[in-house]
């Protein structure tokens, strides 16, 4: 750690911090400042002030990063939001760590462009991986300058005093000796001192609440009912809102296009009207009921081209056949001619659908524009993003337009909160009144932006002794898209798709990267994507795809090998951390040695386990399932999961426990049951029925396991067990049957199918 | 028509204002302020906005309004109280046996869909005390949740049945000693209006 990093005022604590005393209304205010020290002025914030101008505030502000109230208590501040992932508790945990307070002193507001810092959006697991360091240093800082105020008025040298939950002491003990709180050194007035980033942090081996797992401080209210989700806001002045498009998007890069539209048909509902721009309409109605009716009697019909292949094989041929953009991944070695004189070679061509995120509560926004300005209140997973493409929809600057967050039902990635916060802006703009808008269930489940289907073709080759000798992937997919259909449907803003990126191509962490190979080849075929579905990453975006293709493959080479799966694993792995969430899972399981699919039987119930492994771009998974299959009606039940996480220092272990089991489940749904269907025009998976997720009867028994490395770096552990766990699925279906599926969701017809043909 | 409306929910007689054929849902978020019950699907799928009707949970999201006229409507917030008049306790607790248990289980993830959940959990244990594990997954298979948070609700709900149990053996109340629960009634809240 970076204890002996020089402190910037430390050396001249005699002349810094420079105090002031001032007596207003009977509380002392107290300030001070570091111009003299480094020779520049700070606009620090007024803590009184905060949020009446646009964001973001100054990061290079302490006042930005958190204030101390006169009640001895701290806010922090937040760019990272709370998705029911408990990172919010996490990262006051880190901060109270710093700080030398309780947990109970510490609490954070909810994100807002004009109070919270930006710290980018809370993508890729990474709310304490990015989202601590600013955090644990600012705290570490607050609390130098809050020592060096303790260190004047206490008239003891800084490395005299004692911190415990906010009492600042001279000595270690709470006897006779003087003492203040942070609160009386500064109560609710800001630093104003620059945030340097140069203060000591605490060592590791003195941390008192990281590494902990104190609970979770939204859960009491979410049981109660007294929880605000985005659901429960209202603004003053408001009408109800609700969108109406086709049942089920069509080809991304057509969009829709109304064809009539008769506004009489609504007539007789109390104050209800239509609203349109260009071939986005919605309804607006004083109660909501009025609304939801208006958006189902509305007469209006739809021109959708018919160009979409449709789901299953069809799909799968026409993303193969396409012109793509290719990029190798990673080339290694000779991969060619190490295939071509390997004793054992195993292959496959996988399949793999769109999935949905599928949010349990559909995704609302609340917004208020004027022509001049605009408050939206979304469920956004970063505020200054949207703030900026709202700015774009509606023709303001950024600076007038101010997002707000509320948390609302899990998202699991982009799921349709920038679509849904740009639909009820674009209303209020045309209505010139607030509006709340609430996506029905059909809106979010057929116009979601899905994980993108794969397709991929895998070959690995082990010589005579069990070591893999080469490794080739070539993996299909299109990438994320970029334009919302808000956006699209209102401005006649062209569909386009994300540049390339990590999340979005062929991953070597899950395609082979665990495992020690000389040739390696791996290449990423960008399938067009305007001519399918919307896309964007969905929880371990494509990484349950790679890994069922790749860890099946690797369980077929040592079936051919006649060994073990987890000793073949073994033989391959050098890294430790790898080696540690295998182990961990094996040891869960209590893993028994033997050949895959050794024990096949023709009872009418097979049974099997199998293991995986996988992440998504940090962090290490391992994982082991145990099946049962039914060879008469192809239903598969997955009886127990085990997941190893690896995610370097778990700040708060419990919280992980509750992820893993949560991904173990959520894979579990996605390997059994999901898939988005749809036709040459549109999508026809739109609700529940039609879009079915794993249900309380059809549950695993899940075990989770934390794998602690208190010396290794914070990484994410919000999706990074799922790979290994569908791959882990995959292998105890092959172990119980001998029958390698090649495509998911394991429905009965695809398994019956599979088993018939083998 | 015969004049609004008038329901009992959480014991409180409200009069309304809504169309009778408005679903319950909406009645309860948007003119009763209650937090409860959520819209989840609109279609009776999801469980999201279940209440309990005359002790039976039922979806409120397809339930007319004026099809429960006359009936008790029992919401999350309402739960400690009913509970209360169950056991027959002279003060309704801060919080049902199961919600107690949820949070003892740390069972929550987004939270969104836990309303159906303990609603339907608490009604079952009014009914089997004792359920096993098969009874619970039966009994709680109409509820989704998408975080993946059914193995920790089974433990909760396990969890919720032998406080019960334990505090039912304890239990001297006489009969009649029931409390009245106006405090815990409707949602009086205000609304959640967010100043611009």
């Amino acid at each position: 750690m970076s204890d002996a990093r020089p402190v910037p005022w430390a050396a001249e604590a005699t002349s810094f911090p420079r105090r002031e005393f001032l007596k207003a209304g009977g509380a002392l205010i107290v300030g001070f400042s570091m111009r003299g020290l480094l020779g520049e002025a700070f606009a620090g914030q007024d803590a009184a002030a905060r949020g009446a101008t646009a964001g973001p505030p100054d990061p290079k502000q302490i006042d930005t990063w958190l204030a101390i109230h006169s009640d001895n208590t701290a806010t922090v501040y937040l760019g990272y939001v709370e998705l029911g992932q408990g990172s919010t508790t996490s990262l006051l945990q880190i901060s109270a760590e710093e700080l030398d307070l309780d947990m109970s002193h510490v609490s954070t507001v909810r994100l807002d462009t004009n109070i919270t810092p930006n710290q980018g959006g809370t993508y890729s697991s990474s709310s304490i991986a990015r989202g601590s360091p600013a955090i644990r240093t600012a705290a570490a800082e607050a609390r130098q300058a809050l020592l060096q105020l303790a260190s004047k008025r206490l008239g003891a040298p800084v490395e005299k005093l004692t911190v415990s939950k906010g009492v600042v002491r001279v000595g270690g003990t709470a006897g006779e000796t003087a003492s203040v709180t942070y609160g009386e050194l500064v109560g609710d007035q800001p630093f104003q001192i620059a945030f340097t980033g140069t203060a000591p942090l605490k060592p590791v081996t003195e941390y008192k609440l990281v590494g902990q797992s104190p609970v979770r401080n939204d859960i009491p209210d979410k049981v109660s009912g007294k929880y605000v989700y985005l659901q429960h806001v209202r603004l003053p002045g408001m009408v109800h809102g609700r969108v109406v498009r086709p049942r089920g998007q069509g080809v991304y890069g057509a969009g829709a296009k109304v064809a009539s539209l008769d506004e009489s048909s609504i007539a007789a509902i109390p104050g209800a009207r239509v609203v349109r721009k260009g071939d986005f309409v919605g309804v607006l109605a004083p109660r909501e009921w009025d609304a939801v009716r208006a958006a189902e009697q509305l007469k209006i019909t739809w021109d959708m081209p018919a160009t979409l292949p449709g789901s299953g094989d069809a799909l799968y041929e026409a993303m193969r056949a396409e012109k793509t953009t290719d990029r190798v991944v990673l080339e290694r070695g000779d991969a060619a001619a190490a295939f071509a004189s390997a004793p054992h070679v195993a292959s496959g061509t996988y399949h793999a659908p769109y999935q949905a995120h599928a949010g349990f509560g559909p995704n609302g926004a609340l917004a208020d524009v004027r022509s001049d300005s605009a408050l939206v209140i979304c469920s956004t997973q970063d505020v200054y993003a949207t703030r900026n493409t709202l700015a774009g929809v509606l023709g303001l600057p950024v600076q007038k337009v101010r997002v707000q967050y509320f948390e609302g039902s899990g998202t699991y990635g982009h799921s349709c909160y920038d679509d849904v916060a740009q639909a009820a802006a674009i209303l209020s703009q045309l209505a010139g009144q607030p509006v709340r808008l609430q996506f029905m269930r059909w809106d979010e489940h057929g116009w979601d932006n899905y994980g993108p289907a794969h397709v991929g073709e895998i070959r690995a080759a082990a010589d005579a002794s069990g070591k893999i000798i080469a490794y080739q992937y070539d993996g299909w997919h299109h990438n994320w898209s970029a334009v919302e259909s808000s956006a699209q449907l209102a401005l006649g803003t062209p569909a386009a798709e994300w540049r390339l990126g990590a999340a979005q191509q062929v991953n070597p962490s899950d395609c082979g990267g665990m495992y020690d190979i000389q040739s390696v080849r791996l290449v990423n075929h960008q399938v067009p994507g305007l001519k399918y579905l919307k896309g964007a990453w969905l929880r371990s975006p494509l990484d349950l795809s790679f890994s069922f293709a790749s860890e099946q493959t690797i369980d077929e080479l040592a079936r051919l090998c006649g060994m073990d799966a987890y000793e073949f694993r073994k033989r391959n792995i050098t890294n430790e951390r790898w080696m540690g969430v295998l182990d961990a899972a094996a040891k869960a399981a209590q893993w028994e040695p033997r050949t895959p699919a050794a024990k096949l039987s023709d009872a009418k119930i097979a049974r099997g386990r199998g293991m995986g492994l996988g992440t998504h771009l940090t962090s290490f998974g391992g994982a082991v399932a145990e099946v049962k299959v039914n060879q008469e009606t192809g239903k598969v039940t997955i009886t127990h999961m085990y997941g190893a996480i690896d995610a370097g220092l778990a700040v708060n272990p419990a919280f992980i426990e509750n992820q893993i089991s949560g991904q173990l489940v959520q894979t579990a749904s996605r390997m059994l049951l999901e898939e988005v269907t749809f036709n040459k025009t549109n999508v026809t998976s739109l609700d529940w029925n039609s879009y079915p997720i794993l249900r309380f009867e059809e549950c695993p028994e899940v075990t989770p396991i934390v794998v602690q490395r208190l010396d290794q770096k914070s990484t994410g552990a919000g999706e990074e067990v799922m790979a290994a766990a569908a791959a882990a699925i995959a292998n105890a279906f092959f172990d119980a049957t001998g029958v390698h599926m090649r495509e998911f969701p394991l429905t009965p017809d695809r398994v019956l199918a599979a088993l018939r043909q083998s | 028509m015969a004049g609004p409306l008038k329901i009992r929910v959480n014991e409180r007689l409200v009069e309304i204002s809504s169309a009778p054929d408005t679903p319950l849902l909406y009645v309860l978020s948007d003119e009763l302020h209650l937090q409860g019950p959520r819209f989840g699907c609109g279609l009776a799928q999801c469980g999201s906005c279940s209440v309990l009707l005359n002790g039976e949970e039922i979806r409120s999201c397809v339930t007319p309004v004026s099809a429960v006229e006359g009936k008790s409507v029992t919401t999350l917030e309402g739960l400690p109280a009913w509970y209360a008049r169950q056991k027959r306790l002279a003060h309704p607790p801060s919080l049902h046996p199961v919600q107690e248990a949820i949070i003892d289980e740390q069972a929550v993830q987004c939270g969104y869909c836990f309303n159906g959940m303990i609603v339907t959990a608490a009604a079952l244990l009014a009914k089997t005390p004792q359920p096993n594990e098969a009874q619970i997954r039966t009994a709680m298979n109409g509820h989704l949740c998408r975080c993946g948070s059914y193995p920790r609700v089974i433990k909760a709900i396990h969890r919720a049945a032998e406080k019960m149990h334990a505090a039912g053996v304890l239990r001297i109340e006489p009969e009649g000693a029931i409390a009245e629960t106006a405090a815990n009634a409707v949602g009086a809240s205000a609304e959640n209006e967010v100043a611009g």
